[in-house]
């Protein structure tokens, strides 16, 4: 194994279809229309020396060294500028050019510290190579004059030196190092769009500056390392290589944070990581990375992770650390004895849309072939669950449309309830990238996100109040139908006519028009005809949506609204269209598609099927039952009402993401048998009986499904600090239960899932090694996949157009609670935070805030850092409050990161009515100023640490 | 399970098909009930609707009684 070294083009690859020859050195070498000289001549072959080129970023012809002679044309073009001509003929190496190239690298050298063995770049340092490829080996100006390098020049301080800037967590700057080439500078604009950085001063005095020269910490920066991957030279450093050293091998992977499913390379020295470097050929992330991928992997050998397995009698007792097989036999005796005395149909399981499709499957598969039911659920429950009804419903599939290529194709993007820069930055950074060529933006979601105005981004927000999503997406149906933009030659072909001419009047209806709701919604009519008309008419128009829809009690309308949308006006079956779900987890997809719901086997099936209950009956040797098992929110009540009284909770913390934690600590009090598997002594784990250590993303082998229902490799880099991949615990676990599942490695569980699911048979891991990734369906039609779904004709036949009645939620606003909260994430932590918050990545968010409008926090006497009570019909809690107009009067929002602040004991009981998905985006609070912690947190924190008291297992005489 | 949660549910349920017009509310409704209810859920909602069926929507009344006289549940195992 070794380094996989990626080749830089030096310049981005040209889209053109034009061909055009020209000789390069002798060679004769054709390529693209618009590809530039020194892109060319790295496609021959022959790597043109460069210093500020990098095919990330566009050429900027500012190094000098690039130098080239072109026959017939005068001077020295820079070859990075410099586009192809049929007939040129050009060569990258004469005296002119060598004598030129070792000039200007002298010129580099002679301001440049010397210190090359001690450098954090040693080895990996473009600088040093480019003086060796020019053969430099002396510099006539000596190092005594002007410069950066030195903090004392001539005895006196150095005005031009500049300290090292060590205030980002990841990264150093080093400014004695830097060579002033601007590729961080345009990396941050051109691949990030943050636009953080900037060159400031001129000439011998310009230097690298975030923001107004402050330092990286304080200025705009994400941290998403766009800019560190950039550098040629030591001046952007990650700190781990800087204490580690040069990685010696790499291991192509998948991140594990969220649905975009960035491809990274683990770069490696023996089972050390030494950094993730994003993957170019990653075709989600396309070489970029965020914050979390890019440098939040701490947590993986945090001092908290739990490396042993431990059980215990009652959750008042301290964990007991014990070997594996005591901890299966200790489970599977309690869950069987469970069975016995309250019924096969007591227990079930919840798998992880953190883990790969492979430990999902066999999660699923242990609870219906194993425990003999089907109460088997997946976090996507309480996220993406109306996604696959709502999609399955209309279109005929629980997915989204498109790739993540596909949005350099659109001309007119709607987000509706989602904030992609923060919870899926680099799709985000690739729709800026769009949104810079001049696409449009429509945003449709209580907040002012940042989505809505960023540098070079403004968008036409439509600020609708909590809860009236369905409100607003029929309002813009009413505009679309009434003012004839329907594409109505797409819906005669395509759907089903008379389904469409119901819904066409009923959306005409008077009282669905954008004046006629705005009292509900709050949204200004003129603005949401405006975002109508766009939509419809502006070309290609694509929808990416996130859990400000679904997570409502509404939410699967909202799902077939926004299909409804996508089909009247034409945007489905081509690239650069259709309906996005931006999914949550890393794995939310694949654990939906590999049979995580109560009611569907792998690839959406119903349990109730004859035909293909019995091919996985026959597979798997076990009578199952027909009948759907109980959904997380179910398993809650029958937990309450004393008829479920054991769980295998895999890779989730219920306690702190579901709603309404009372019911939920109630629910898990009353269970016999809580089985927590996982990193850490989660939440959820303070009620729980058995704790299965788990292993992270780095420890196994496995595949993850991201939002654009690409499959992709995870792959093992070290050996499971817990012994076990957790393939192996459910496998160990299943057979302390009597169920045994022989695997030697997961590729043969993919091999199985394939077996069995028509739309995964093309899918094997030699077949991914081959692909790098593939999209389901991937099968005999498609064994290469599908980038874009339903393009000659929608999967379930025609078309389904659905009428959408608004229904108010009943969590309502009144005298008591008068206020609006909503949820939401910030770009720094992920999902409840076990992983974020044992990293450096709480500098950026260390508590959670209740953001709240001046003119309600005035109302309440509540100040800019306040404690403040929030309180709701379900429970209260104290935060701080950050006064801001992001939200609207009437509306407050928070961030669920943080168990000391548990948001989601203000969130209620109300959920979905297709598929109990609960309604975290609306709860009707009050606000009121506090001197501290409430009742509840205190009791909370001290069941919490009576329960987290460990007694080590003896150690062997 | 609490029959008020499951009466909450179904009528929520009954709501979205309703504004489909009764003849495919019901059927609409049933399917749903049938497609995503775990046992002892359609079973307390069966003894509810034997109880009386107070609460219930007239669509979802009709759709759990017509889901009842089709459905052969197991009784609990």
């Amino acid at each position: 194994m070794s380094l996989i070294e990626e080749i830089d083009y030096g310049t981005p690859r040209s889209k053109s279809t034009t061909m055009v020859t020209l000789t390069i050195d002798g060679n004769q070498v054709t390529v693209p229309e618009g590809t530039s000289i020194m892109r060319a001549a790295m496609d021959a072959g022959h790597q043109i020396p460069k210093l500020c080129a990098t095919d990330m970023v566009d050429a900027f012809g500012s190094c000098r060294l690039c130098l080239v002679e072109i026959e017939g044309r005068a001077g020295t073009p820079a070859s990075c500028t410099t586009p192809v001509m049929n007939g040129l003929v050009v060569h990258t190496q004469t005296e002119r050019l060598k004598k030129l190239r070792k000039g200007v690298m002298e010129l580099y050298i002679s301001d440049h510290p010397l210190d090359c063995l001690t450098c954090g770049a040693n080895g990996d340092c473009e600088l040093q190579d480019m003086a060796g490829a020019v053969g430099l080996r002396d510099v006539r100006y000596g190092y005594e004059g002007e410069n950066h390098v030195y903090a004392k020049s001539h005895g006196c301080d150095n005005d031009h030196w500049m300290p090292k800037d060590e205030s980002n967590p990841y990264f150093t700057y080093d400014p004695s190092k830097c060579i002033v080439c601007s590729r961080c500078v345009r990396a941050c604009e051109e691949v990030q769009g943050t636009f953080a950085l900037t060159i400031s001063g001129r000439g011998f005095d310009s230097r690298v500056s975030p923001g107004m020269s402050e330092s990286f910490l304080g200025s705009e920066c994400v941290s998403c390392g766009a800019c560190v991957q950039a550098c040629p030279t030591a001046t952007l450093t990650e700190k781990s290589v800087i204490e580690i050293g040069q990685p010696e091998h790499s291991v192509v992977t998948t991140c594990a944070y969220c649905g975009v499913g960035c491809a990274f390379k683990a770069e490696m020295r023996g089972e050390e990581v030494v950094r993730m470097v994003p993957y170019k050929d990653g075709k989600a992330n396309r070489g970029h990375s965020c914050v979390k991928g890019r440098f939040a992997w701490g947590y993986t050998n945090h001092k908290e992770r739990i490396l042993k397995p431990m059980i215990r009698e009652r959750i008042e007792d301290p964990w007991r650390e014990v070997p594996w097989d005591e901890a299966f036999s200790f489970a599977a005796a309690k869950m069987r004895g469970i069975q016995k005395k309250y019924g096969r149909d007591a227990i079930g399981g919840i798998t992880s849309s953190r883990c790969t499709n492979e430990e999902t499957y066999l999660v699923q598969k242990l609870i219906r072939a194993g425990f003999g039911n089907n109460n088997v659920d997946t976090c996507a429950r309480v996220c993406h669950s109306p996604t696959g009804y709502g999609l399955a419903t209309t279109f005929g599939t629980s997915a989204g449309t498109q790739d993540f290529d596909s949005v350099e194709d659109t001309d007119v993007v709607v987000v509706i309830g989602a904030n992609p820069a923060s919870a899926h930055p680099v799709f985000a950074s690739r729709l800026k990238k769009r949104l810079r060529q001049g696409a449009k933006l429509i945003v449709i979601d209580p907040r002012r996100t940042e989505m809505v105005e960023s540098p070079h981004v403004k968008a036409l927000h439509l600020p609708l109040m909590p809860g009236t999503n369905v409100a607003v997406m029929t309002a813009l149906a009413h505009v679309i139908v009434t003012e004839g933009l329907v594409n109505e030659a797409f819906v005669r072909e395509r759907c089903d006519w008379a389904e469409f001419e119901e819904w066409a009047a009923f959306v005409a209806r008077p009282n669905n028009s954008p004046e006629a709701t705005a009292i509900l919604t709050g949204v200004n009519p003129k603005d949401l005809r405006e975002a109508a008309r766009t939509y419809a008419t502006g070309g290609n128009g694509a929808i990416y949506y996130g859990l400000g829809v679904t997570e409502h009690s509404q939410g699967s309308t909202t799902v077939i609204a926004i299909a409804n949308l996508a089909m009247a006006t034409g945007n489905i079956g081509r690239p650069g269209v259709g309906v996005n779900p931006l999914r949550g987890q890393n794995n939310v997809q694949g654990s939906c598609d590999m049979g995580s719901f109560p009611h569907e086997l792998p690839g959406y099936r119903h349990i109730s099927g004859d035909a293909v209950r019995d091919q996985f009956e026959a597979l798997w040797n076990v009578k199952l039952n027909p009948e759907p098992g109980l959904r997380i929110p179910n398993m809650f009540d029958a937990a309450v009402e004393g008829t479920f009284m054991g769980i295998y909770v895999q890779g989730e913390d219920i306690l702190q993401s579901d709603p309404n934690t009372s019911h939920v600590v109630a629910a898990l009090s009353a269970m016999e048998c809580v089985i927590v598997h996982d990193l850490f002594l989660n939440e959820t784990a303070n009620y729980a009986h058995v704790f299965l250590p788990g292993s992270s993303f780095l420890e196994k082998d496995g595949t993850f499904t991201n939002a654009e229902r690409r499959i992709q490799r995870v792959r093992k880099v070290m050996t499971p600090k817990n012994g076990l991949a957790d393939w192996e615990v459910t496998i160990g676990l299943a057979k302390a239960m009597g169920f045994e599942m022989t695997y030697s490695h997961p590729s043969e569980i993919m091999d199985e899932i394939a077996a069995l699911t028509p739309t995964f048979a093309g899918v094997s891991y030699a077949r991914l090694d081959e692909l790098g990734s593939v999209q389901w369906p991937c099968n005999e039609k498609a064994p290469e996949g599908t980038p874009v779904m339903h393009i000659d004709g929608f999967v379930r036949g025609k078309g389904k157009f659905v009428v959408t009645e608004y229904v108010a939620t009943d969590e309502r606003t009144g005298p008591r609670y008068p206020l609006l909260l909503t949820t939401g994430r910030i770009l720094s932590q992920y999902n409840v935070g076990a992983q974020t918050r044992r990293t450096d990545n709480v500098v950026w968010h260390a508590e959670d805030r209740l953001e709240i409008h001046p003119h309600d926090a005035e109302q309440r006497g509540v100040r800019d850092g306040d404690w403040v009570r929030l309180k709701s019909r379900a429970g209260e809690t104290t935060l701080r409050a950050e006064i801001t107009d992001r939200v609207a009067p009437g509306v407050v929002y928070t961030t669920f990161h943080h168990p000391d602040t548990q948001a989601n004991v203000i969130t209620t009981d109300y959920s979905d009515w297709a598929t109990n998905c609960p309604e975290y985006k609306v709860t009707a609070v009050e606000v009121s100023p506090s001197n501290g912690p409430s009742d509840w947190q205190k009791a909370y924190d001290a069941q919490a640490r009576q329960s987290r008291r460990i007694i080590p297992a003896e150690a062997a005489e | 399970m609490s029959p008020d949660r499951l009466i909450y549910m179904a009528n929520q349920i009954g709501k979205f098909f309703s504004s489909q017009g009764h003849d495919k509310a019901v059927p609409g409704i049933a399917e749903h009930i049938k497609k995503f209810w775990d046992p002892r859920m359609k079973r307390a909602i069966f003894a509810h609707l034997d109880a009386g069926g107070a609460g219930l929507e007239p669509n979802v009344r009709e759709a759990i009684t017509s889901l009842k006289q089709t459905t052969p549940l197991p009784v609990a195992p």
